[in-house]
């Protein structure tokens, strides 16, 4: 923890960057972004087990890029975010710094995004068990069952967007959701509305998701949409062998093999 | 359910089916009436919302095709619309909406016959499922009158 406040600081006070993006204890032992201007904001730094934010959110909002260069303290999801976001040319070199905090608690400073590629590249992004279960336990169910059990699932959802909000890829400055002519998603808490709304942010998120369960613990009303994202992820596998963010290269929707294999185009 | 007709919108490219179900027409190939047909630029114009719509709006199954792999007039729209397709399924299949009643296929401006068959079986296959009421259910709501105007 002190490493890290002192290389915050020290970066701060050399005027390096203008502000960086961390954690800081927030109410509810629940930690909450911070945004470190001046040197002495570095002592409020934390870094835990609990710090599942994923703080790449904040670097493609306007009111943080107005204060110019930032660094952000970045955990493995967080860096694989800002690889995916940089390759969609959000950010680049000269706007963010990275300070890495890697999953064995060490922390690294980027010189720059290619460094952190090589990084992220070390380790495959895969599904945690709990999830595989939860994957197998709905297709074992009958397609009515799923349905209801969706259905029923998202029914409290009274989109309040905070997946959205907290998901580093859902930048757009005006989203399907907003749009009213036409109303492509009706806004009412209603099964119609939820159900396309979780159908469109889960398929806008194919191949671009790094799997960081930002919107499922951003949920309110905790509806496990990352299940979606999810089972897209390893869709991505399945069929066309996966994805990782890379900063050159084509995105997984954006390119296409001639070979791709289908059973059901007649 | 002897006297239910199924509703069928089927999203199709200018260039192949457009023109092959163009060419059924002129061969004077009898098919089944059920299918209204939008015409698209490409099928890589074709977005998954389109058909979350067509449901909506009542339709019992949905029929999308285009040129063959390699024959796009644009030539990539048909691949990058295959990938989408690929993922959209698998996810409609996960939240439990009836995959069978998509019909995906590639009939080329030649195929008029092809065209007639793609629709007269798809026409059989929703006749045998009936109405796709669990999505009616769920579209027909009345605040929707209002919305829409």
């Amino acid at each position: 923890m002190d490493e890290l406040r002192n290389k915050v600081k020290a970066l701060l006070e050399a005027k390096t960057v203008n502000v960086v993006i961390g954690y800081e204890e927030g109410t509810g032992k629940k930690p909450r972004a911070v945004f470190a201007v001046k040197p002495e904001d570095a002592a409020k730094l934390i870094y835990d087990s609990r710090c599942v934010l994923n703080l790449a959110a904040y670097i493609t909002k306007h009111e943080v890029k107005a204060k110019g260069k930032m660094a952000i303290t970045a955990t493995l999801p967080v860096m694989r975010s800002i690889i995916q976001l940089a390759s969609e040319f959000q950010v680049n070199d000269n706007n963010l710094f990275v300070i890495g905090l890697t999953p064995d608690n060490q922390v690294i400073e980027f010189k720059n995004l290619a460094e952190v590629e090589t990084f992220i590249h070390k380790f495959e992004i895969s599904i945690d068990s709990k999830y595989k279960e939860a994957l197998e336990k709905l297709d074992k169910m009958s397609r009515t069952d799923r349905w209801n059990w969706w259905i029923n699932e998202l029914a409290p959802c009274f989109k309040c967007y905070a997946c959205r909000a907290a998901c580093p890829m859902c930048y757009c400055h005006r989203c399907t959701v907003d749009f009213n002519q036409p109303q492509w998603i009706p806004v009412p808490s209603h099964e119609l509305g939820n159900l396309e709304w979780h159908i469109m942010r889960a398929v806008h998120l194919t191949g671009r998701c790094i799997d960081c369960d930002a919107c499922a613990n951003a949920c309110p009303l905790g509806i496990p949409i990352n299940l979606l994202n999810k089972r897209l992820l390893e869709d991505a596998k399945k069929h066309f062998g996966g994805y990782q963010p890379m900063l050159k290269g084509d995105h997984l929707m954006s390119t296409f093999k001639p070979d791709d294999k289908e059973n059901f185009i007649r | 359910m002897s006297d239910f007709e199924p509703r069928i919108v089927a999203f199709v490219c200018n260039w192949c089916t457009y023109a092959g179900a163009d060419l059924t027409g002129t061969s004077r190939i009898k098919y089944a009436s059920n299918v209204r047909i939008v015409r698209f630029p490409c099928t890589g114009r074709i977005d998954y919302m389109l058909l979350l719509k067509a449901f909506d709006e009542g339709a019992d199954g949905i029929i999308v095709s285009g040129c063959h792999p390699n024959d796009c007039h644009y030539t990539s729209g048909n691949f990058h619309a295959r990938r989408r397709w690929i993922m959209f399924r698998e996810l409609c299949d996960l939240m439990g909406i009836d995959i069978n009643r998509i019909q995906f296929s590639w009939v080329s401006a030649a195929e008029g016959s092809k065209w007639a068959d793609v629709v007269n079986t798809t026409v059989t296959k929703i006749r045998e499922l009936g109405p796709y009421t669990e999505y009616k259910k769920v579209a027909n709501w009345p605040v929707k009158e209002v919305i829409n105007g």
